[in-house]
């Protein structure tokens, strides 16, 4: 099974940014997303991931795909927080993930796996004394960024399957071939790793 | 060379070899067979992704059971669908992938791997997205990403499956100009017409081991 491609190709200031940088930027990012209380600083977030794709001159199909993946998520889970704990609250929780999730789609997007986990690997060697394997550890981190990536493309692989014998709705008919398709990519990724010589080390 | 010695395996109580013994010493070797014969999981012994139930395979003496390491170092695989040998998101971190383990620094396993691509036909595909290649375009990739690690053994489990003639026709070419020793497992008997050899299974057994005239005379007269 093949992991899907998040990184888009380019040469934009983002793309040339040192990884661990990007890295550091995005918890960072991230933290102060999580601490922040004011819709206008949230606001102001949103407004700073959207200046880093126009910087990055992401296609506009990447840009379509992220913005309507966010409002499957997004709307239902503004309706069910305004219901429960007012319009205030709900967005700011609305805000505080669109930032989030559009800050690590965009290191995705600009972001080779490979500069990722060499930059890992890097930051963990000190940790190799107490038992930590550096290679082993970019290596989980590399796969769990391109495990999202494989998993939607299950996904949508299996809806397909799913509206090409009619059965849209079913939440069974889409579970368990997606639990199926998964178990088998993880099969197939620890074979083509063992081929690689991946698993001896 | 690669043995097979009274090499047997189960899957459960379903018996899928039965004492297959073979000294493999040619450039080029083929296994054919009908499906469920057994030419997959007897080709999947040589590097160890599957261990025989009964018997041995050696690999230039080593036991890929025992010493698999280092019988993987020297046996590359290439599987069928390549979507399960694509680990990395673009073409040239795929097969860069494969050097990690080397000595090369990171720019050298980027030039390399451009290089590796560009031999095989995948030339300035190096920062395509891996799943938007073609279906033959994968397969070079997977056969690219094998060679990059060098094996002494090519070991290919029916790779043109998935490809048109014209991409079957280019990937022949690519097997025939390799150094290394190729085994290949495939139903596509116009492949391996100029093998060296051809084994024939049938129900875990090789019921035909020949030059491929005779042996494909055999395996057509048995599928009727």
């Amino acid at each position: 099974m093949n992991p899907g491609a998040l990184y888009h190709p380019g040469t934009s200031l983002p793309h040339r940014l040192p990884v661990g940088g990007k890295l550091v930027g995005l918890l960072g990012f991230a933290a102060l997303v999580f601490v922040a209380r004011s819709p206008w600083w949230l606001g102001g977030g949103v407004l700073v991931v959207a200046v880093g794709y126009a910087l990055a001159r992401v296609p506009p199909a990447s840009w379509s795909r992220l913005v309507r993946s966010l409002l499957v998520l997004l709307v239902p889970l503004f309706a069910v927080q305004w219901w429960l704990i007012g319009l205030d609250s709900a967005t700011v929780v609305c805000l505080r993930l669109a930032a989030t999730l559009g800050m690590a789609n965009l290191f995705t997007l600009t972001t080779r796996i490979d500069d990722l986990v060499d930059a890992i690997e890097r930051a963990t060697r000190p940790l190799h004394r107490f038992g930590v394997r550096p290679d082993r550890f970019g290596l989980l981190v590399g796969f769990t960024v391109q495990a999202v990536a494989a998993l939607t493309g299950i996904a949508a692989d299996v809806r397909e399957a799913q509206r090409a014998r009619g059965m849209d709705r079913s939440v069974v008919a889409f579970a368990v071939p997606f639990l199926v398709r998964t178990l088998r990519h993880a099969d197939e990724l620890g074979e083509a790793l063992a081929a690689r010589g991946v698993a001896d080390d | 060379m690669i043995e097979f010695e009274g090499v047997g395996h189960d899957y459960g109580e379903r018996m899928v070899l039965a004492d297959v013994n073979a000294r493999l010493r040619e450039h080029r070797v083929a296994l054919v067979g009908a499906n469920g014969s057994g030419k997959s999981t007897l080709v999947r012994t040589i590097n160890g992704l599957v261990c025989p139930s009964r018997g041995r395979v050696l690999v230039d003496g080593r036991d890929p059971a025992l010493d698999g390491r280092s019988v993987r170092r020297r046996v590359g695989f290439v599987f069928t669908n390549p979507d399960s040998q694509i680990v990395m998101p673009t073409a040239g971190e795929d097969v860069a992938f494969s050097l990690r383990r080397s000595d090369m620094s990171k720019k050298e396993r980027t030039r390399r791997a451009v290089e590796i691509l560009a031999a095989h036909g995948l030339d300035g595909y190096a920062d395509h997205p891996a799943h938007q290649l073609s279906g033959g375009q994968k397969q070079l990739l997977a056969l690219c990403s094998m060679l990059a690690l060098m094996p002494d053994v090519l070991v290919c489990d029916e790779p043109t499956t998935l490809l048109d003639p014209r991409n079957k026709r280019h990937y022949a070419e690519v097997l025939c100009g390799l150094e290394q020793q190729v085994v290949l497992a495939t139903h596509d008997l116009h492949l391996i017409e100029d093998f060296d050899r051809v084994l024939v299974l049938e129900a875990g057994r090789v019921v035909a081991d020949d030059a491929p005239a005779d042996a494909l005379r055999y395996y057509r007269k048995l599928l009727g």
